[in-house]
């Protein structure tokens, strides 16, 4: 096959950033599949109370405290997460090493508030069909914050690292701050449902 | 030595029964619900094969007819392709006309069964591993009794059946009567049935349940409306006494056995619930779920050992001596 | 700044013919040896990997289904005990669909849709070498049980309480579920990839409308995946967290529900059948359009017939659940819906036909597929709208008219595709072509086998013949039929061995294909058979659908990248201009050591919850390798 070469292409950036970056559409596709087990858990929920008689089955609605906090935390957390996201796509070294060991505080908060949650749930996850989705949903949230944690200390090691400076690295923080909000978005409908609609 | 008996029986049972052909048939229709749900298939079937015959028309035309001359792949004539457009179009329009009259017709005919007239017989049935309980429901409790495997009904009255799942997820179908329904545990499923005229129609579980899903069957038998109601008067009866000293003996070997723990036989002690009634055993055309035509034989050849006859079900092999195996089958045979 | 002056002299513009291709298969090199195989991330190592693993478990599977016909070919046979039988029936159906159908679809899809969209590897490399091992890990976890008399007996679709903790006892249904996770991962990988692939790597002008529609097949199929996956996930989770850990989801006793299982499993069920066949039908348009010798018919209409079966998959999840009681109303919306999919089949044929109506057919053995294909699944497609029919329904559901349904969907509209496909294909894998004859042959004994060996099973149900049972009295009317059927497969099967044969010499002592053997008009045909390891050795610029037709002989094509690094073209998401030169990951061992830590906990999670907890450090440790920088070019932006 003759080859003709009709378009040069040697003054395009060595590295997409934002949505020219191939990472980012990767994370909004793990967002999707997850948002989407997020939806379906939430819907089980919602199958399961249409079926009681009462609801929460013979158990009293969770204590509102531990969950409400943790909420007023994940939402506060929100402001340094947006920060650092604007640090990064200004390349802003120093700023975005600060900001990345405030978020790893911020995602070691909400875990130890999370300890407190699950037994303010009031019944434990083999008690009964209740007890089973509400442990699950918080569980499944929980392994959420944990893991978006490992990913933030990671990187806040790396930031520190000789591989920081780098527009790759700050592509990668703003996709773990996109998560971050990601997780904290997630956890309001399953705040309402955990806590509100027992309460109905 | 008793297997082979077992076999042997099992074989002589299977070609006594035969002969019966098309009792579980969707095309042999022989109850209200079959037979218009027998039309409707015939109906659906029908216009789905002439589709399927235009659409191979049109495709062996289409790769037979002839052509013009060469053209290049890119090369294409605008007044075909706005031709060809439309012709797509009709065709698509044609589908659509089609799919809404297959959907009219479906919830039709699906109104027409649920409206199919007053119940003037209840009867509960519950799956259970494998084998189905059975039992008459009357607004008088005293005349309520139970059964298994077998279903006896009025001809030409709708009976109103109350299905429930005890263990797993079972389907009641009897195909010449009516369309399948799932006993779900946990949930309440009802059925009318309807059987134009007397027969023996047979039914087998149609949702996969565990290892003997494949003798899972039953039978409905619709009488003429008096032979119902001195069936019924039959059953409703507790066992009949010993006849003679075997039998008496078969029926003392019973209760003493861990038979009496599982099944019930009205009048006597036993009383346990996990196996099928056994007050009227004798009665009935078949054991073990349609296994066997009930004969005295193979009553004993299954009590000998009833897991290599049905491999996994919930009976055990219980030991037994000879003579207790003969007294008891002579026993259960003469529960008529 | 320096390192930006030293890479000028590396771009593809300083380098002749032969000196660029020499650098860029010394850049994108997969080392010899089982070091290169076990680090490889080139999509085309991966993808052959993954057909051919695939095509293993088709024959294992086939091979279970002959031997539930050898029991099923005579009332009262003790071949298989009802132990064994279960076991076999459930082994075959879950190893079609998870192990061999999604999996060769995706594994096409891998192999394809880089080549089609014109750009040097897939989307994240890694994540694809993962996903095989994973989905190898899975395929290995369900057939060792299997070997070792654990394989899952209650049915491909698992259906609770029979597969709950009180049912079932021992580790079989937990293999089943925890198998599902191993293909799930795997699938949602790959689905994720090939949408970035399409969204972002397509060749520069490459706009929306001049996707070849397998790219477009796989594209939808991928979101169907992203959708519908998580539902069997969270199924199969609560399923093994109601047996291990004591949770009620599917326990009536205590406030949870058995339907809701089934819900959940068809609210993936249903659309993973057409995951399976949304991506045949995208090579169905393929190779009518190449064997048809002109542009498909109705580009726009096919395209919006994906998208629409795509979306209303998620609306017909009801019409398996007919028989179980739900109220009357909801169930005929389920009709309305489950017919309306007609229409998009509809438009499909009748754009191909129109198409081959026009054009100029070659009956190559990949047309004869093609055309096996259209008679065979508008049979089964319109067997699908009988038993849409909620009163129909009642009368065939779980009998054979069921089983007769979906194995001509599934072999007639999928298999019968893919088999065109790899004949079709098949050049541009090995470089040589599969023989016409024995195609011929492999064809028309698998089409006559596979009707002699279906077409009588509607009549078994609808006589009555329940399905997975593993055998049936001597006095029903069913034992003539189902001896035909058996023997009938036995044609099936004499027919597959050809095709197998035919493979496995062909790629051996095939002729040699050249670039284009079918003068066929999309871009994978425009590099050499088989590919180079760069794919392309500059990336191709696009001005139609057709590109290959549009200037016979030459191609556009694009400079300006580097060939020291792995670079690729980032361009935009509707009209595909250029945004960036990207680079594409190294091969790394990484993925592998993932793939076996993940392994490693989740089958130790079906004997232990603690597995979660202690089995996840290893998996974080195996990632964090996996994603540190290693400071090579392609780290450096
Ligand atoms: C590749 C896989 C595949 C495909 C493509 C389909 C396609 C369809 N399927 Fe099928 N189906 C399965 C795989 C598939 N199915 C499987 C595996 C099961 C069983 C699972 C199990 O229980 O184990 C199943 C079961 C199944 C059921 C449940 C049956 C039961 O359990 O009782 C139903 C019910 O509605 C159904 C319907 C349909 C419909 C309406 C289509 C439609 O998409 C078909 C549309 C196509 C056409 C209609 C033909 C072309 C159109 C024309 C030529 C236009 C003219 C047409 C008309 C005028 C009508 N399918
Ligand atoms: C894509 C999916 C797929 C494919 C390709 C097939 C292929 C075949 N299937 Fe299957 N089938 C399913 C998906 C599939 N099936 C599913 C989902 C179920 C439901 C399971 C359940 O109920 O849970 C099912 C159930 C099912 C049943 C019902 C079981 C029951 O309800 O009890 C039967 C019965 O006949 C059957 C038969 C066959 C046969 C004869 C083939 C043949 O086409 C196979 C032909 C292929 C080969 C034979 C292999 C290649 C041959 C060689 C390489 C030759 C060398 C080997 C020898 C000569 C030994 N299948
Ligand atoms: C642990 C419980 C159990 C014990 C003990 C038991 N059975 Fe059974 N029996 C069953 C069950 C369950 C069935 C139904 C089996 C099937 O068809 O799947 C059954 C079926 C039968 C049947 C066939 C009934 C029919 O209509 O199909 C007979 C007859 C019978 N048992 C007799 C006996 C005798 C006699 C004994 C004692 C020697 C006995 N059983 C002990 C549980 C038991
Ligand atoms: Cu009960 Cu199948
Ligand atoms: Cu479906």
């Amino acid at each position: 096959m003759r080859e003709r070469v009709v378009l040069d292409l040697s003054k395009l950036p060595l590295h997409g950033l934002g949505s020219a970056s191939v990472t980012w559409w990767g994370t909004l596709g793990f967002m999707l599949i997850e948002g989407t087990g997020f939806a379906l858990v939430i819907a089980v929920y919602l199958y399961l109370m249409s079926l009681a008689p009462i609801w929460p089955l013979n158990a009293p609605p969770p204590a509102l405290l531990p969950g409400t906090l943790l909420t007023v935390i994940l939402l506060i957390s929100v402001i340094p997460n947006v920060l650092i996201s604007r640090w990064a796509r200004q390349q802003d070294l120093r700023k975005v090493q600060i900001g990345m060991v405030v978020m790893s505080v911020f995602g070691i908060v909400p875990l130890i508030v999370r300890a407190f949650e699950f037994p303010a749930l009031n019944v434990k996850w083999d008690t009964n069909a209740y007890g089973s989705i509400v442990w699950t949903l918080l569980g499944l949230h929980t392994t959420h914050i944990l893991t978006d944690l490992v990913d933030t200390l990671v990187l806040a090691a790396l930031m520190f690292s000789r591989h920081a400076d780098n527009p790759r690295r700050f592509g990668d923080v703003e996709d773990n701050a996109m998560y971050w909000n990601f997780v904290v978005a997630t956890w309001l409908p399953i705040y309402g449902c955990i806590y509100w609609l027992a309460r109905l | 030595m008793i297997r082979r008996v077992a076999r042997l029986l099992a074989l002589l049972a299977a070609i006594s029964l035969a002969g019966c052909e098309n009792w579980q048939s969707a095309l042999q229709a022989h109850g209200a619900s079959a037979i218009s749900l027998k039309h409707l298939i015939i109906f659906i079937v029908a216009v789905c094969s002439i589709v399927w015959a235009l659409v191979m028309v049109a495709m062996i035309y289409a790769l037979a007819r002839r052509r013009a001359a060469w053209r290049a792949p890119t090369e294409l004539i605008p007044e075909r392709e706005r031709r060809m457009g439309r012709i797509v179009t009709a065709c698509v329009g044609l589908t659509v006309v089609i799919i809404s009259i297959f959907t009219l017709a479906s919830f039709f005919t699906t109104r027409a069964l649920s409206v199919a007239g007053s119940d003037d017989l209840t009867i509960r049935i519950s799956g259970m591993q494998w084998w189905w309980g059975v039992q008459y429901l009357r607004p008088n409790p005293k005349q309520a009794f139970d059964t298994a495997n077998e279903i006896h009904i009025p001809a030409g009255r709708n009976v109103h059946l109350v299905l429930e799942g005890d263990d797993v997820i079972h389907s009641f179908w009897v195909p010449s009567l009516a369309g399948k329904q799932d006993l779900i545990p946990g949930r309440i499923n009802e059925i009318t049935i309807r059987a134009e005229r007397p027969g023996i129609y047979r039914g087998q579980c149609a949702e996969f349940c565990g290892l003997q899903h494949a003798h899972m069957s039953f039978f409905v038998i619709a009488d003429e409306p008096q032979d119902f109601e001195r069936w019924a008067a039959a059953q409703r009866a507790p066992a009949t006494q010993a006849s003679d000293e075997e039998i008496a003996a078969g029926r003392d070997a019973f209760m003493s056995k861990p038979c009496a723990a599982c099944h019930s036989i009205r009048g006597t002690k036993a009383t346990g619930t996990s196996g099928p009634d056994l007050t009227h055993v004798g009665s009935r055309k078949t054991i073990g779920a349609g296994l066997f035509e009930t004969t005295r034989g193979s009553l004993a050849a299954w009590i000998a050992d009833p897991q290599t006859l049905k491999p996994g079900n919930n009976m055990p092999l219980v030991p037994l001596a000879p003579e207790e195996l003969r007294a008891i089958s002579a026993y259960l045979a003469s529960l008529k | 700044m320096t390192e930006t002056i030293a890479r000028a002299e590396t771009l593809d513009t300083e380098l002749d013919g032969t000196r660029l291709a020499t650098a860029l298969a010394q850049t994108w090199k997969t080392e010899r040896g089982l070091w290169g195989a076990l680090t490889t991330v080139d999509h085309k190592i991966i993808g052959r990997r993954y057909i051919v693993t695939a095509f293993v478990f088709l024959v294992l599977g086939g091979v279970l289904a002959l031997l539930m016909r050898l029991q099923l070919a005579q009332p009262e046979a003790r071949v298989l005990g009802p132990d064994r039988f279960n076991q076999v029936f459930t082994m075959h159906g879950a190893n079609m669909m998870f192990l061999f159908a999604v999996p060769v679809m995706e594994a096409m899809g891998v192999y394809l849709v880089p080549l089609m969209v014109g750009t040097r590897n897939i989307a994240f490399p890694r994540l694809n070498a993962f996903s095989y091992w994973i989905f190898l890990a899975g395929g290995l976890l369900l057939w060792i049980a299997f070997a070792l008399d654990m394989g899952p007996d209650v049915g491909w679709f698992a259906y609770v309480p029979l597969s709950g903790p009180q049912y079932a006892p021992g580790k079989r249904a937990d293999i089943w579920a925890q198998m599902i996770t191993f293909t799930e991962l795997a699938a949602l990988a790959v689905a994720v990839e090939i949408v970035v692939t399409v969204f972002k790597q397509r060749a520069p002008g490459m706009s929306l409308d001049r996707i070849p529609l397998f790219v477009w097949s796989m594209l939808v199929t991928s979101f169907v995946v992203i959708m519908a996956m998580p539902a069997i996930m969270v199924a199969s989770t609560s399923l093994i967290l109601d047996r291990l850990v004591g949770t009620h989801f599917f326990n009536p006793a205590e406030g949870g529900d058995v339907l809701l299982w089934q819900h959940l499993f068809w609210f993936f069920g249903h659309p993973e059948v057409y995951i399976i066949f949304l991506p045949a039908v995208g090579m169905v348009s393929t190779l009518i359009a190449t064997f048809a010798r002109r542009p498909i018919f109705g580009y726009l209409a096919l395209v919006m017939a994906l998208i629409a079966t795509g979306i209303l998959a998620f609306g017909l999840w009801v019409h398996h659940m007919f028989v179980t009681g739900l109220p009357r109303l909801g169930e005929s919306f389920f009709t309305a819906s489950s017919m309306a999919i007609a229409i998009p089949a509809g438009i499909q044929i009748f754009c191909w036909i129109a198409t081959l109506w026009d054009g100029r057919p070659v009956f190559k053995t990949p047309l004869l597929f093609v055309i096996g294909f259209i008679v065979t699944f508008v049979i089964g497609g319109l067997t699908g709208v009988m038993v849409a029919s909620v009163p129909f329904d009642t009368q065939v559901h779980d009998t054979y008219f069921v089983v007769a349904h979906f194995h001509y969907v599934l072999i007639g509209g999928a298999v019968f595709p893919l088999l065109g496909a790899v004949y079709y294909w098949f050049p541009k894998f090995t470089g040589r072509m599969m023989s016409e004859r024995r195609g011929k042959w492999a064809f028309w004994l698998i089409f006559i086998g596979f009707h002699l060996t279906f077409f009588p099973m509607h009549i078994l149900g609808l006589e009555g013949m329940p399905r997975r049972i593993y055998t049936y009295q001597p006095d029903l009317p069913w034992h003539g039929l189902n001896l035909f059927v058996s023997a009938s497969a036995l044609i099936l099967a004499a027919g597959f061995l050809i095709f197998f044969i035919d493979a496995i010499i062909s790629a051996r002592s095939g002729n040699p294909a050249g670039d284009n053997p079918w003068d066929a008009p999309t871009l994978e045909w425009a590099t050499s058979s088989p590919p180079p390891a760069y794919n392309f050795a500059h990336i191709p610029v696009v001005g139609s659908a057709y590109p290959l037709w549009d200037q016979p002989g030459s191609l556009n094509v694009a400079s300006g990248l580097h060939s020291d690094r792995r670079e690729i073209v980032i361009t935009t998401i509707t009209i595909a201009e250029p945004q960036a030169r990207e680079s594409s990951p190294q091969n790394s061992i990484w993925p592998l050591l993932t793939a076996i830590t993940t392994t490693i906990m989740l089958i130790w999670s079906i004997f232990s919850p603690w597995a979660v907890v202690w089995g996840s450090i290893p998996v974080a440790i195996t990632l964090i390798g996996w994603f540190w920088p290693s400071g090579t070019p392609e780290d450096e932006a």
